[in-house]
C-alpha cells in the first residue's frame, strides 16, 4: 500500500473526525431530547465511508442505509443541513420529512437514507440501468450492511446487476451484527464474497478499519465498474462501537469483544500511523480537532435557529401534481 | 355530426397500441417485466414489440418482482420513463416493499427533491378459474396509499389512452387491467384523443339509481343496466376510472340526481374500496339519499377454482340487478 501525501492524510483524518465528533454530539442531543426517532450511529465504521467516497465523482450516485450520517457528511452535505434535519427543521436536507434515517441531497446525487434493509438495492440497480441505457460511464454506489445479504432483495439485485452488466458498486459494510444477530447466526456461509461471486460478479474484501485499505480497494472497484466490466461487490469488515440504536441494551455481544475492536479504532490507528510516518504531528491533530469542533458548533447553531414548517404545508410533496385524495 | 374513423379491435390490442405509441413518442420509455419480450407477454399484450423496439427497450426480467419493480423505480429516479409489467396483482405483493416504501414515499421523504415517474401495469381480477393465487382484486389496497395514483381502464379508449397519460404524469401510476377485459371487442377511434387520469365517466345516463363501478365490473354493470331498463328501471352507470384519487364530484353529482347508489367492486367487502366510496356518499350526500347505499362485492373467500363456486364468489349481473331492485322498489 502506498503512503498518502500529507494533504491526503489530513483529508482522511479530517473526514473521519468530522463524523466521529458529529455523532458524539448527536448522541448528546438525543439524550437532551433535541433529536428524536431512531438514531443509528456510525462510530467505529468511519473508515468505510471516508475511504470509498473520495473515489467517486460528482456525477456518480450514492444510495445508503439508515446509518448514513457518515456517508452524507463524507459526500459533502453540509453538517448544518444534516443536523437541522435531525431537529425536524425545514432547513434540513430533507425539509424535516425524513430525519436521521432519510437524508437526501439530489444536488450531490445522494439518494438517501433507506430504512428498509435491502430496500435501496433494487433502486441502485435501476439507477445504474438508466446510466447503462444512455451509455454514460457513471457509477452507482450502494452501501448496505451484511444483514441485507439475507434479504431476497440483495439476491434479486445482484442477479439483475450481473445479468445485465449494470454499473453498480455494491459496498457491503460487514459489521458482523444485523442489529443483534451475529453473522454466523444469520448466514449459512459467512464468506460474503463467495455469495456475491456466485452471481458471477467481481468481488474483493478489505479491512474496513483502515481507511487506506478501503480507499485502495474502492479505487480498483470503481475503475472496474466505470470501465463497463459490470457490477463489483466490495466487502469491508468493520465494527460498530456503539449500540445499534439509542434503544439497544447490547445483550448480544461481549464487552470484551467491543473493547478488542476499539483497539483498532480507525481514527486513532490512522493518526498513529501517519505520525509514525512523519506525515502528521500532534499539532496537526489538535488543529483538526479545533476546526471540527467549530464546524459542529456551527451546525448545532444552524439547526437550533432553524424554523418549523407550517402545519398548513403538511400535505405538500406527496404528489408532484397535487390532487385531493 | 360526422362519425370519426374507427377500427374494430380488442382491449388487448388497444393496450398494445398504447404501448407502441408511448415507445415511439419518447426514447426514455421502456417496458420491463416477466416474459414481455420473447414470449410476447403473458397475455400477448406486448406481442411483436420486441422485434420492433429491441431487447434494451422490451426487457425480459428474471422472476424477481421486487428486484425489477425496484429497478423501474430507480430508473425513473434517473431520468427514464419505465413501464414495469407485473404478471398479476397477486405477484405484485412480492414487490409491495418497493411500491409502498419507495415509489410512494420518496418524494415526501426527500422533502420534494425526488420524482418517481414510473408506471406499473398489472392484470387483476377473477373469472378464469385460476383459483386463489391468480384471481384477486387488490387494487383497493393500493388505492389506500398516499403517493400513488391508481387507475383501472375499463374501455378500449382507456386501454389505449391511460398508459400514455400515466407516462406524462410525474408521479408513480399503477394501472390495473382486468384479465376478463382482454378479449373484449369494440370500436376505437383511429385518431386517439388524449385521456385524462383524474375524472370518472358516466358510461350510461339514468335517473333512478347510480351504479358506481370500475374495471372488469363495468361490463357487468352495463349489462345489469340493460336488464333493468327492460324492467322499467333507469340506472346511471359511473366508471370511476381513477381509484386514487377518487372523483367525488362526478359520483356525488350522479347520486344527488338519482338519490340512490349501488357500488359494484370485485374486491372483498370488508375494508374495501366500496366501503370508502359508500362512506364518502354518506359523508357528502346523506340528505340527498332516498335509501341507504348498497354494494355488490366478492364473497369473503379466497377465489375458488370450481366454475360454479367462482361465479358465486364474484359480482354477477343478477346480483347487481337484485341490489338495484331492492333499492328502487
Amino acid at each position: 500500500m502506498t503512503a498518502p501525501d500529507r494533504d491526503t492524510a489530513l483529508s482522511y483524518l479530517q473526514q473521519m473526525l468530522r463524523i466521529r465528533r458529529f455523532e458524539e454530539k448527536c448522541a448528546e442531543l438525543y439524550s437532551g431530547g433535541q433529536i428524536r426517532g431512531f438514531l443509528h450511529l456510525y462510530i467505529g465504521e468511519e473508515a468505510v465511508a471516508c475511504g470509498v467516497m473520495p473515489e467517486l465523482r460528482a456525477e456518480d450516485a450514492i444510495f445508503a442505509t439508515y446509518r448514513e450520517h457518515g456517508h452524507a457528511l463524507a459526500r459533502g452535505i453540509p453538517a448544518g443541513a444534516i443536523m437541522a434535519e435531525m431537529f425536524g427543521r425545514q432547513e434540513g436536507c430533507s425539509r424535516g420529512r425524513g430525519g436521521s434515517m432519510h437524508l437526501f441531497d439530489v444536488s450531490r446525487r445522494f439518494y438517501g437514507g433507506n430504512a428498509i434493509v435491502g430496500g435501496a438495492l433494487p433502486l441502485a440497480a435501476g439507477f445504474a440501468l438508466a446510466h447503462r441505457m444512455r451509455g454514460e460511464a457513471r457509477v452507482t454506489a450502494c452501501f448496505f450492511g451484511e444483514g441485507a445479504m439475507a434479504e431476497g432483495e440483495f439476491h434479486e439485485s445482484a442477479n439483475l446487476a450481473a445479468l445485465w452488466r449494470l454499473p453498480v458498486l455494491f459496498v457491503c459494510e460487514n459489521n458482523f451484527y444485523a442489529m443483534g444477530t451475529a453473522l454466523e447466526r444469520s448466514e449459512s456461509d459467512t464468506d460474503l464474497c463467495a455469495k456475491a461471486a456466485s452471481y458471477r460478479m467481481a468481488t474483493a474484501r478489505a479491512d474496513g478499519m483502515d481507511v487506506l485499505a478501503v480507499a485502495e480497494a474502492a479505487r480498483a472497484a470503481v475503475r472496474h465498474v466505470r470501465d463497463g466490466l459490470g457490477p463489483f461487490f466490495l466487502e469491508l469488515q468493520t465494527y460498530r462501537f456503539r449500540a445499534h440504536s439509542m434503544f439497544d441494551p447490547e445483550l448480544y455481544r461481549e464487552r470484551a469483544e467491543v473493547e478488542r475492536w476499539k483497539q483498532r479504532c480507525p481514527i486513532a490507528g490512522f493518526t498513529a500511523r501517519m505520525q509514525a510516518a512523519g506525515l502528521l504531528d500532534a499539532a496537526d491533530a489538535a488543529a483538526l480537532e479545533t476546526e471540527v469542533a467549530g464546524e459542529i458548533a456551527a451546525a448545532v447553531a444552524f439547526a437550533e435557529s432553524g424554523t418549523l414548517e407550517p402545519v398548513e404545508q403538511l400535505a405538500r410533496d406527496v404528489y408532484a401534481r397535487q390532487v385531493a385524495p | 355530426m360526422s362519425q370519426a374513423p374507427a377500427l374494430r379491435t380488442t382491449y388487448r390490442d388497444a393496450l398494445r397500441m398504447g404501448l407502441r405509441e408511448a415507445l415511439l413518442a419518447d426514447p426514455r420509455v421502456f417496458l420491463m417485466g416477466e416474459d414481455v419480450g420473447r414470449y410476447g407477454g403473458t397475455y400477448a399484450v406486448s406481442k411483436g414489440l420486441l422485434a420492433e423496439f429491441g431487447e434494451a427497450r422490451i426487457r425480459d426480467a428474471p422472476l424477481s418482482e421486487s428486484g425489477f419493480t425496484g429497478a423501474g423505480i430507480g430508473a425513473a429516479l434517473n431520468g427514464m420513463r419505465p413501464i414495469v409489467e407485473i404478471m398479476t396483482v397477486n405477484f405484485s405483493l412480492l414487490a409491495l416493499d418497493q411500491i409502498l416504501n419507495n415509489a410512494a414515499t420518496l418524494r415526501h421523504m426527500s422533502g420534494g427533491q425526488l420524482s418517481v415517474p414510473v408506471v406499473i401495469r398489472m392484470t387483476t381480477g377473477g373469472g378464469r378459474q385460476l383459483a386463489a393465487q391468480h384471481s384477486h382484486s387488490l387494487e383497493g389496497w393500493y388505492a389506500h396509499i398516499p403517493g400513488l395514483r391508481v387507475v383501472a381502464p375499463a374501455t378500449l379508449e382507456d386501454a389505449r389512452g391511460m398508459l400514455p397519460a400515466a407516462l406524462r404524469d410525474p408521479d408513480p401510476v399503477l394501472i390495473f387491467e382486468h384479465a376478463l377485459l382482454l378479449g373484449v371487442e369494440g370500436e376505437l377511434a383511429v385518431e386517439a384523443a388524449p385521456v385524462d387520469l383524474d375524472r370518472a365517466a358516466v358510461r350510461r345516463p339514468g335517473s333512478q339509481v347510480s351504479v358506481i363501478t370500475y374495471g372488469g365490473s363495468l361490463p357487468k354493470a352495463m349489462a345489469a343496466a340493460a336488464v333493468l331498463e327492460a324492467q322499467g328501471v333507469s340506472a346511471e352507470v359511473i366508471d370511476l376510472r381513477s381509484l386514487r384519487p377518487l372523483d367525488d364530484a362526478t359520483v356525488m353529482a350522479s347520486v344527488r340526481k338519482t338519490r340512490r347508489a349501488v357500488v359494484v367492486d370485485e374486491g372483498w367487502r370488508s375494508g374495501s374500496l366500496s366501503a370508502e366510496i359508500m362512506a364518502r356518499i354518506v359523508e357528502q350526500a346523506f340528505y340527498d339519499l332516498d335509501a341507504p347505499p348498497a354494494r355488490v362485492c366478492s364473497a369473503e373467500v379466497p377465489v375458488p377454482y370450481a366454475k360454479h363456486l367462482e361465479e358465486a364468489a364474484l359480482p354477477q349481473v343478477e346480483g347487481i340487478v337484485a341490489a338495484v331492485r331492492a333499492l328502487v322498489s
